[in-house]
């Protein structure tokens, strides 16, 4: 047993004899949990994932012989785990709406019970090998849990369960491995989070991660598999994006990691989530999803933590073939854990007072998104990582956000005019890009449109000109503009509000389906082209601007719903029946004068 | 309690002790140094090792020699002890009383620092709470449990805003009142001053307990006060039941102690030569603001901070932006028009406002007209931009309606007395007079029914 010499904030200095780095120790009187990060000499260095209030050198330590690992088994879903995979409702049982210190739950929960179907070619004397399906058990109505073989075990078994009523600590299969000895398997394995877990390769598909957001969806594509960041001032509204994705992605499970935010934003999601459905399943949202909370005010050293704990375990579903999304809020702050700790161990800063290996800890984080064939090579599933990025003072210069855009495929810009104006979601169509948009293109003309493409560009084109005539419009006046020039300005503010905006809390607006998406694009834009025609044979751009059409044509979106397609399509052929009409009195009477 | 006192002090520097021998001394143990008068003063451990322990002195080490200073270990972390007759009295940072009346005697203490909640336990915040202020109740609602800044600048009138936010805030149907915790740290006399004489003259005071660090105090009792003050609110509101409404200012003082003590400490510096746990330091303090499960009480938070030379970007309003649930920014060219309170409304927010108004809180239309004031004002503001470049007489007829809209907006709902309370019936009937300037097409936020109900507009004024 070995013993504390030295308590610095988080780091605390141990003597112990036969440690090794990445350990993990029981410290004190209170047991507090904590992982060791260097070794010198006879002493260890131990970063502590609660609060050291209290602790005094001399008291005892006890290395755990593990390195820091999740659980991961049925029981997941739904629940809400702290940075070191805890589960917090659990706490709340044991030690009040305070968390404790130093306190032992297991992760997964031990006395449940879950009826247990072997797979099919379950059998006596059949290898099995990482990776491959030992059984089923149904963790909620819409997920089917597959439980799996350890990655690193190998070997004939020997015995195995029957269909039946098991806890997870129950045994469910043994088998005997390559060094004739017995492993006994049950429905759960530990995997250390630092080491990403082992796949079969790498593929790369074309399914675009759906979010139901146009200015996401139809601008700024993403697929799954793909990583992307949500950089964004404070009040541009960087949660509100990630909670619509984590509402509305058509993904099958849904991690929200929580990392040093606030506590009341994840139980706006507790309490919502179970309400709200799936619009691809029809089942409550909280099925699919579950939640790491490490709150701002909860201990810093557990918020480097979780970020490794909500990928592991959404790797462990993606190794099950399942499409998972991990929306993490914010890097930033995970990012500042690390500072925090390079800075109370001495370490040289480089910019702003980060650590040298910022960038590549990001990078090797985001690295673990991806689509792969999983180890047993049955199934496919993806990791499609999507992070916040807390920019000090919105300025997209500083270290993690030009980092992360470095890295990252799909970049969702958040910009403070837009939100100050209340124009939500704030994505900027100037800072924003994305790579994946050729590849999700292929998507669009099969499922939606072959148009899409063409349209999109159309858009974009028209919403940068307007961005440029309005530069010139501040500097002398709308005066200067031509009248088609006018008209661009006309159909941006239209495309800005109609479209580009879209309401979280508007029920029919909050999410849009794909064939919406793009026949309002393409109603607007048809819109745009007839207005130039009647400009050209000279209608006056105040008399367009002033049609009831205008505010209609804005308000599509909330009339609407995703069903109701058709009458879209009837309320614009009236509409451009009667432009039809108008263009017929302006011919006329252009052939008059003529 | 050890009776020890030890000799052991090596050096003494700004408000830190290097003490030599460690005595295993716990991290965060409170130590009572005495100097050669006798004098008792306060400290904490904040690292400690085998052969060294590192006191900070919450009085400073002025005056203290290496040689006849002597320290005693109290084996405790700082406590506040908690008892209803806390309300009505004025404590220092450490909860000694500033009134000249006696200590706060009871048997139940707690740790100043708290513990986390645990976010499972915690209750959505969503019950408006009514300040009487249009540009607050209308635009950016204040609910039970948020966290919800002001965002200031020297010269401006926070500490008036403030006052009148005490004064007046209220449930709309329920008439019990908000039990007070202000804390003030490094404020001038006349600050305190003013507030001490608002919550008397508005016989508030027997529901206030006051927290009071001078500027002229020692800095360092500016990093336990908001603490000292949260324990004393969190007391109020889970063991007596009371609604809290905490009054912080100013933060920026705060702040500036921190990064004083840090530098002292040799802590490597990030923005500004604030410390790099500055975030969670602020969080800490925040993050105790809310309403839990099962608990009568709630503590709602109002911290007011001065932005440094105006800037928002500066780190101190930028971390409190990404932990407080919304800020109420005040702009220095509505206080040059004389509009009081000054609320900057575009950048101003609050993220809780979305779940706290509408038919069953205040009026169905709320959100809504909300959301339409902004759009026109943000509008209304680039017509006043452009008018200032190519003149008012060159703009569009509608263009002008904006630029009317913008001053009507500005000096009859932005503007309202410090004496004038308007109910959220009458902000919203005000915000549809107003919007009534506009036509009805440019308001593409508010539902054709609501703009049936309530948009009276004039085609021929």
């Amino acid at each position: 047993m070995g013993s504390i010499v030295e308590v610095n904030g988080p780091l605390v200095t141990i003597r112990q004899d036969n440690i090794r780095n990445g350990e993990q120790v029981r410290l004190g009187k209170l047991g507090l949990v904590g992982e060791v990060i260097s070794l010198h000499q006879d002493t260890a260095l131990v970063q502590v994932y609660e609060s050291t209030e209290s602790l005094r050198p001399g008291e005892n330590v006890i290395g755990l012989g593990k390195q820091l690992s999740v659980e991961l088994g049925p029981g997941m879903l739904g629940q809400i785990f702290d940075g070191v995979q805890r589960p917090l409702n659990r706490i709340l049982e044991m030690s009040g709406e305070q968390i404790a210190r130093g306190l032992e739950v297991p992760s997964l929960d031990r006395e449940k019970t879950w009826h247990f179907v072997p797979a099919d070619k379950l059998a006596v004397g059949q290898q099995v090998c990482g990776g491959e399906i030992l059984g089923t058990v149904q963790e909620t109505e819409t997920i089917q849990h597959r439980i799996l073989v350890p990655p690193n075990t190998c070997g004939d078994i020997v015995e195995h369960a029957c269909e039946g009523d098991y806890k997870i600590e129950d045994i469910i299969a043994s088998v005997r491995n390559k060094n004739d000895q017995i492993e006994h398997l049950k429905m759960y394995h530990d995997w250390p989070v630092r080491t990403p877990r082992p796949y079969h390769s790498r593929t790369h598909s074309a399914m675009p991660l759906l979010t139901g957001q146009r200015i996401l969806d139809t601008f700024f594509p993403l697929l799954k598999g793909g990583k992307a960041a949500v950089p964004g001032p404070f009040g541009a509204g960087k949660t509100m994006v990630q909670q619509q994705i984590a509402r509305w992605a058509n993904a099958d499970i849904v991690l929200y990691v929580g990392c040093g935010e606030r506590g009341n934003e994840l139980v706006d999601i507790l309490e919502t989530f179970p309400e709200l459905t799936d619009p691809h399943s029809g089942r409550s949202l909280m099925e699919r999803t579950f939640l790491v909370a490490n709150t701002s005010n909860m201990p810093v050293v557990a918020r480097e933590a979780s970020i490794y704990v909500g990928v592991t375990m959404a790797e462990y579903y993606r190794d099950q073939g399942y499409d998972v999304v991990m929306v993490a809020d914010s890097t930033s702050r995970w990012a500042e854990a690390l500072r925090e700790v390079a800075g109370r161990l001495g370490q040289m800063p480089v910019e702003e007072g980060y650590p040298a290996y910022l960038a590549s800890r990001l990078a090797a984080f985001y690295e673990r998104a991806g689509n792969v064939n999983t180890m047993a090579k049955q199934s496919s599933g993806s990791v499609t990582l999507i992070g916040a990025v807390s920019p000090p003072g919105g300025d997209f210069s500083e270290p993690v956000t030009s980092h992360t855009k470095e890295i990252i495929r799909t970049f969702w810009a958040l910009s403070k005019p837009l939100a100050d104006a209340r124009h939500y979601p704030a994505v900027s169509w100037t800072e924003s890009f994305s790579d994946y948009q050729d590849r999700a293109q292929s998507w669009w003309a099969e499922n939606v449109d072959h148009k899409w493409a063409k349209h999109r560009q159309y858009a974009l084109s028209l919403l940068t000109q307007a961005d440029e005539l309005e530069r010139i419009v501040n500097l002398v006046g709308p005066e200067a503009l031509s009248s088609s020039q006018r008209w661009v300005l006309e159909t941006a503010s239209i495309l800005k509000e109609g479209l580009l905006q879209q309401s979280a809390l508007d029920e029919i607006d909050s999410y849009c389906s794909p064939a919406k998406q793009f026949k309002m694009m393409d109603i607007m834009l048809r819109f745009h082209e007839t207005g130039k025609e009647l400009i050209k044979l000279g209608a006056p751009v105040e008399q367009l601007a002033q049609l009831p059409e205008n505010g209609k044509i804005r308000r599509i979106k909330s009339v609407f719903t995703n069903d109701q397609l058709s009458d879209m399509e009837n309320f614009a052929e009236e509409l451009f029946e009667h432009l039809d009409c108008m263009r017929a009195e302006y011919a006329g009477a252009k052939e008059v004068q003529a | 309690m050890r009776q020890v006192e030890y000799k052991q002090v090596t050096s003494a520097r700004g408000s830190l002790l290097f003490l030599k021998g460690g005595n295993n001394a716990a991290l965060g143990e409170r130590v009572a140094i005495r100097d050669k008068d006798g004098q008792i003063r306060n400290g904490q451990v904040i690292r400690t090792s085998e052969d060294m322990v590192l006191v900070q002195v919450f009085e400073s080490t002025a005056n203290l020699d290496l040689e006849n200073t002597w320290i005693r270990y109290l084996d405790q972390p700082f406590e506040l002890p908690l008892s209803p007759d806390m309300l009505g009295r004025n404590f220092n940072g450490i909860g000694k009383p500033r009134d000249n009346r006696p200590p706060i005697v009871s048997s139940l203490v707690r740790n100043v620092n708290g513990a986390p909640i645990n976010p499972s336990a915690r209750a959505y915040p969503k019950e408006f709470i009514q300040t009487g202020v249009s540009s607050i109740d209308g635009l950016n609602s204040l609910v039970r449990g948020q966290k919800l800044p002001v965002f200031s600048a020297s010269g401006l009138p926070h500490n008036r805003l403030a006052a009148q936010i005490v004064r007046q805030a209220k449930l709309p149907d329920d008439s019990s009142n908000f039990v007070i915790v202000f804390a003030a740290m490094g404020v001038s006399h006349s600050d305190a001053h003013f507030f001490e004489t608002e919550f008397e003259s508005s016989g508030v005071l027997r529901n206030v307990v006051m927290f009071t660090n001078l500027a002229n105090d020692p800095p360092m009792e500016r990093l336990i006060l908001p603490r000292t003050a949260l324990t004393a609110a969190e007391y109020l509101a889970y063991d007596l039941d009371h609604h809290v409404l905490v009054v912080i200012t100013d933060m920026t003082n705060y702040a500036e102690a921190l990064r004083e003590i840090a530098t002292e400490k040799g802590d490597v510096p990030s923005r500004k030569g604030y410390p790099g746990y500055l975030y969670s330091d602020l969080a800490e303090i925040y993050e105790r603001a809310g309403r839990v499960k099962d608990r009568h009480g709630s503590i709602t938070m109002i911290p007011i901070l001065s932005m440094p030379s105006d800037d928002i970007t500066h780190p101190i309003p930028d971390l409190t932006g990404y932990i407080t649930e919304g800020q109420i920014v005040l702009s220095r060219e509505l206080h040059s028009k004389s509009v009081y309170p000054p609320v900057n409304v575009p950048p101003s927010l609050s993220r809780l406002m979305k779940d706290g108004v509408g038919k069953e809180f205040t009026r169905e239309d709320h959100p809504h007209v909300a959301s339409q004031l902004y759009a026109s004002y943000t509008r209304a503001l680039e017509a006043r931009n452009l008018a200032s470049i190519i003149g008012a007489e060159e703009l569009s007829g509608r263009d002008r309606r904006f630029l009317e809209f913008a001053d009507a907006f500005e000096n009859r709902f932005i503007m309202q007395g410090e004496d004038t309370e308007r109910n959220i019936i009458e902000t919203l009937d005000l915000a549809w007079e107003l919007l009534s300037l506009l036509p009805p097409e440019s308001l593409s936020r508010v539902s054709e029914a609501e703009i049936q109900k309530y948009h009276s507009w004039d085609e021929t004024r």
